[in-house]
């Protein structure tokens, strides 16, 4: 296979196609709705399945051709593979630089993986102004990619905020009750932590250029500043970490995701959920922590983090406890998960950013999964309270034999992805942060509590409402969307290692770096501040 | 090729556009006047004067490209120069070009209304020019008083008259002070050319002397006025709520643009020295006209005055440019100013295809769900919204714009890095309304009954799709743009970096 993709060229082109593939369908879409859009009635209806089928195969085709990465990428290898620079805006050093590693290539594989899943999630939900919905999605989907292959800061700033505006609008026109307030709200929030990032980016891409004369916005040639004053490496920092904060999101910045997730429409919810949450954590491991590294392994920025880590571990599952409605306290579960990512990203050993990469990964899967599930059964019922529901395992058992397995999942039962996520990163995070860890494992058995005794109240329990009788299962293209996450639950449940060994040598590279550099610059903050 | 222009041929030379733009002008005003008021004459006229200022762009074209440079005359010949008179010509066509189809629906007959425009672009370009404070004075001169009559041009409209005397009666005050202004840096240098100010600035050490910098400070007062920067903005709202809304555009972007080019060539020639001492003052005016423009904007549901109070807040943006005061500050406010005249402009047309007569039908509530029936004028609105706030791709050029006025900042010898990050902070106050107009438009629902504006044709329509294609093309591939304004950066004489350690005069 990898003779095959060489002989074709495949790194040369693969991540440019990637970037471009979805920008044309949502121009071939967009088309073809403008030409459509006289129609009326059953044309009308026609023509917006016919968007659907185009933008199903069209990131259908993004995910075949993205699956070479598995085989073109070399595991052995820390840098960064199937290079792409270009020129681009010459007179601001700004360039197309685009590039994966173990790690991004394993987040381009979700993306890419998830996105046909959410096309299909939305496909009957999604009624008015069908083209538009799919354009934006295709939209989008450049966007997200863009951010995980950036090399260059400039390009990584333009795809991080690209992203945020079909997103606005498929929650705001396509979402919930409550949408407006909850896409003004996910907007705003997300702008003001980036735009601080804007400042600390046009800073470091100057110091970078100081040589040459002019801007640099390479990520290499950012890397190799020599030496940030600590005072600005301090600030500096400070901007990334508000960025991603909010994205991750960490508690307290984390007020905008249980409106979003909540009124955003079934594949809104799967792609914020599964995706762009790891928007955060990606970003403090590609960029926050090897720019900085003296400042993030400062004693006392380290530990609030992994403070504020360890509160939305248990944070998010206390409030998950008491949501009387299940989209809810899915979102709030995702708070949980990612407290869980970030502790294991500032224990900083090699096993707990595999595990924190693990999480992300299967927090993907798994609340990508719930959150389809959540909008298959509200179609039905046109109700989220769990209250409304019980007994459903007798009346759709395929429904029900699915939400269990993922439920299963999220808790981390072992043979489900779950486990070797949380177990890695546990054990890692054990070595340099024991007392946190302690405090996050106990955040483990409150994340089972929640949610088994969720889908105890959903599928078990007595079938008292007599509007949950005659509920139909799951559907072919229900069945189609689910089985193959369940397939990738169970696989990285059984079989991770793979997956682990592609993003070992980045991974270890990232920690080794990041800890010679903390070490060469001697840096006391305190005495600074 | 190298002008004296101490020669009258030279300086006549020098002067060709401006020229042409003039002549035509004086002959359009005859033509004018030839005929009897009516709607296909005014359009005539229109015609007419499109094709002179496109006429007069392809001289400044042809200028720029032969590259001339001259003496330190009253007149500067420089790519700065050139650069801006481009941008005012486009301020001005967009500005006639919309007019046409708006002066026939509200009933304005007079065809003097486009050669009026005229003759306040040729007052921009003489102030883009001008490298004496007599020049400047002119310039300022024969653009307000053509704007005065613009701003009342809708004689019927109580409103428009009442934003016209305002204009005119603070106008008027704001250029006393200017002038009181010049004088007296005339009293403390013994000249008006800018060059030569700058040298006796040096030479005098007239930086501590009280009778200059009440000069400079006075002639700041001057300014301010003119570009609506915070205090001095209190005209603003009313008289673009009042003027005709081509004018409206037309006086948000260019003249804007006119006042701001006039002073930031005098500030960088004639007064580098005392960037120490002019720093705090301009500092805050910066910082204070981006928060009284972003907030106060917040509050409203007319679009015509959110986007007086958006122009206001821009103002705020442009003079975080002046006060880095480096040469690649006028680069990015070269920048700046196109993109912001695009999307301010287009977004202004939309609102004239949007409006009804007598320029209603503009609030918030006008335009809810207007995705749904005219789908193209909210995807543009949106477009001019996003660049306004800067948004990357979206919002095209407004997002480079905004990145280079921050590089700018950041990377001077004395780095603005507070006036920067309060530029960002404001940038997410502002998508507060930007973003609330995209919000109304595509995700609340057409309220019953509302009627429909009708589909844009004609001039306006290309206004609005081109302007919007122009953003968004080269906010993608900025290079070409990104190479002429870099081209256009001001030459001045690099005021010495010792005088420059005064980030802090402002911040402590």
């Amino acid at each position: 296979m990898a003779a095959f993709l060489e002989s074709i060229g495949y790194n040369n082109w693969i991540l440019t196609a990637l970037l471009a593939l979805p920008t044309v369908g949502a121009l071939i879409v967009w088309a073809h709705g403008r030409a459509t859009s006289k129609a009326t009635d059953a044309a009308a209806d026609n023509a917006a399945n016919t968007a659907r089928h185009l933008t199903l195969w069209i990131f259908v085709l993004e995910f075949v051709l993205s699956l070479g990465l598995w085989w073109s990428i070399d595991p052995n290898v820390a840098g960064f593979q199937a290079l792409m620079d270009a020129r681009w805006i010459d007179a601001w050093g700004a360039r197309f630089a685009l590039g994966v590693d173990g790690i991004s290539q394993m987040m381009v594989l979700l993306t890419t993986f998830l996105m046909p899943i959410s096309v299909l999630g939305g496909w009957t939900s999604v009624r008015k102004k069908v083209h538009a919905y799919h354009v934006l999605l295709l939209l989008l989907t450049t966007g997200m990619l863009g951010v995980f292959v950036a090399r260059d800061l400039f390009l990584f700033y333009v795809m991080w905020e690209v992203m945020l505006v079909p997103m606005y609008f498929i929650i705001g026109i396509w979402g919930g009750e409550r949408r407006l307030y909850a896409s003004i709200k996910f907007f705003i929030y997300t702008m003001v932590g980036s735009l601080l990032m804007l400042v600390a980016i046009v800073y470091l891409g100057y110091q970078a250029g100081l040589v040459e004369g002019r801007p640099n916005f390479g990520y290499e040639a950012i890397l190799a500043i020599p030496e940030l004053a600590p005072r600005a490496a301090f600030w500096l920092f400070v901007a990334f970490f508000l960025a991603f904060a909010v994205k991750v999101p960490m508690f307290p910045f984390h007020t905008w995701l249980p409106d979003a997730h909540v009124e955003a429409p079934t594949a809104g919810s799967v792609i914020l959920a599964a995706i762009m949450l790891k928007f955060g954590t990606y970003g403090f491991l590609r960029f926050a922590l090897p720019f900085f590294p003296a400042v993030s392994l400062d004693p006392a920025v380290r530990t609030t983090i992994i403070v504020l880590a360890v509160i939305g571990v248990i944070y998010g599952s206390l409030v998950a406890l008491v949501q009387p409605d299940i989209k809810k306290l899915v979102a709030y579960s995702s708070v949980a998960h990612l407290g869980m990512v970030m502790l294991g990203i500032f224990a900083l050993t090699t096993e707990s950013v595999q595990g924190a990469l693990m999480v992300m990964i299967g927090h993907g899967l798994s609340t990508g999964a719930l959150f389809l599930l959540v909008g298959i059964i509200y179609e039905r019922r046109h109700t989220r309270m769990i209250d409304a529901y019980g007994g459903l395992a007798k009346v759709v058992p395929m429904f029900a034999t699915v939400l269990t397995i993922v439920t299963l999942s999220s808790i981390g039962l072992p043979g489900t992805n779950g486990f070797v996520a949380e177990f890695l990163v546990l054990v890692g995070s054990f070595k340099t942060a024991p007392w946190a860890t302690t405090i996050a494992a106990i955040g483990v058995i409150l994340g089972a509590a929640y949610m088994l005794w969720a889908i105890q109240r959903l599928l078990y329990q007595r079938l008292d409402k007599p509007e949950n009788a005659h509920l139909t299962d799951l559907n072919r293209r229900e069945l189609a969307l689910l089985v193959p996450i369940l397939a990738c639950i169970l696989w990285l449940g059984v079989y991770p290692k793979p997956v682990l060994t592609r993003m070992e040598a980045a991974t270890r590279n990232l920690v080794q770096e990041v800890e010679a550099k903390a070490g060469r610059q001697t840096l006391s903050l305190i005495g600074d501040r | 090729m190298q002008l004296d222009l101490s020669l009258p041929m030279h300086l006549t030379l020098a002067l060709t556009p401006d020229v042409v733009l003039f002549g035509g002008a004086m002959l359009l005003m005859i033509f004018a006047a030839w005929r009897p008021e009516s709607a296909a004459h005014q359009r005539r006229v229109g015609v007419a004067s499109l094709v002179l200022v496109v006429l007069t762009a392809i001289a400044v074209v042809v200028f720029a490209r032969r590259g001339m440079t001259a003496s330190t005359g009253v007149i500067a010949v420089d790519p700065f120069r050139w650069a801006a008179d481009i941008i005012f010509l486009l301020a001005a066509a967009i500005a006639i070009a919309t007019s046409l189809d708006y002066n026939a629906r509200e009933g304005i007959w007079y065809a003097e209304s486009h050669v009026l425009i005229l003759f306040a672009t040729g007052g921009m370009m003489l102030l883009a020019a001008a490298r004496d404070l007599m020049i400047v004075f002119l310039g300022i001169e024969l653009m307000s008083i053509a704007v005065y009559v613009l701003a009342g041009m809708n004689r019927r409209s109580a409103k428009s008259a009442e934003g016209a005397i305002k204009y005119f009666l603070l106008g008027a005050f704001s250029t006393a002070f200017l002038l009181y202004g010049i004088a007296l840096v005339y009293g403390a240098t013994g000249t008006t050319n800018l060059v030569r100010i700058g040298e006796q600035v040096l030479a005098l050490r007239l930086d501590q002397s009280a009778l200059f910098m009440g000069g400079v400070a006075l002639m700041l007062v001057g300014f301010a006025f003119k570009v609506a920067a915070a205090p001095f903005h209190m005209w603003t709202p009313d008289v673009y709520e009042g003027a005709p809304m081509p004018i409206t555009g037309y006086m948000a972007a260019a003249v804007k643009a006119g006042a701001f080019a006039a002073l930031l060539r005098v500030w960088l020639e004639a007064f580098p020295i005392a960037y120490a001492q002019w720093h705090a003052a301009v500092w805050w005016l910066a910082a204070l006209t981006m928060i009284v423009g972003n907030v106060v904007a917040l509050q409203q549901r007319n679009l015509k005055r959110m986007l007086a109070y958006s122009s206001i807040a821009h103002t705020g943006f442009l003079l975080v440019a002046l006060a880095t005061g480096t040469a690649q500050a006028s680069t990015a406010f070269l920048f700046y100013l196109l993109a912001y005249t695009l999307a301010t402009m287009g977004a202004f047309t939309v609102l004239i295809a949007l409006a009804d007569r007598g320029d209603t039908k503009v609030t918030l509530n006008d335009i809810a769900g207007l995705w749904y029936t005219q789908p193209g004028l909210a995807v543009t609105l949106t477009i001019f919204m996003l660049a306004l706030l800067g948004f990357p791709v979206f919002g095209g050029m407004g997002f480079l714009g905004k990145w280079y006025v921050l590089q700018a900042a950041l990377q001077a010898p004395a780095p603005q890095t507070r006036l920067a990050v309060l530029l960002v902070i404001m940038t997410a106050v502002s998508a507060g309304y930007y973003l609330e107009v995209v919000r109304v438009m595509f995700m609340r629902a057409r309220p019953e009954g509302a009627t429909e504006p009708a589909k844009p044709r004609g001039a306006t329509r290309v206004v609005i799709y081109g302007t919007a294609v122009v953003l968004l093309v080269f906010g993608i591939f900025p290079d070409p743009v990104a190479r002429l304004a870099s081209a256009g950066t001001h030459v001045a004489p690099e005021p010495p970096v010792a005088t420059r350690s005064a980030d802090s005069t402002a911040v402590r």
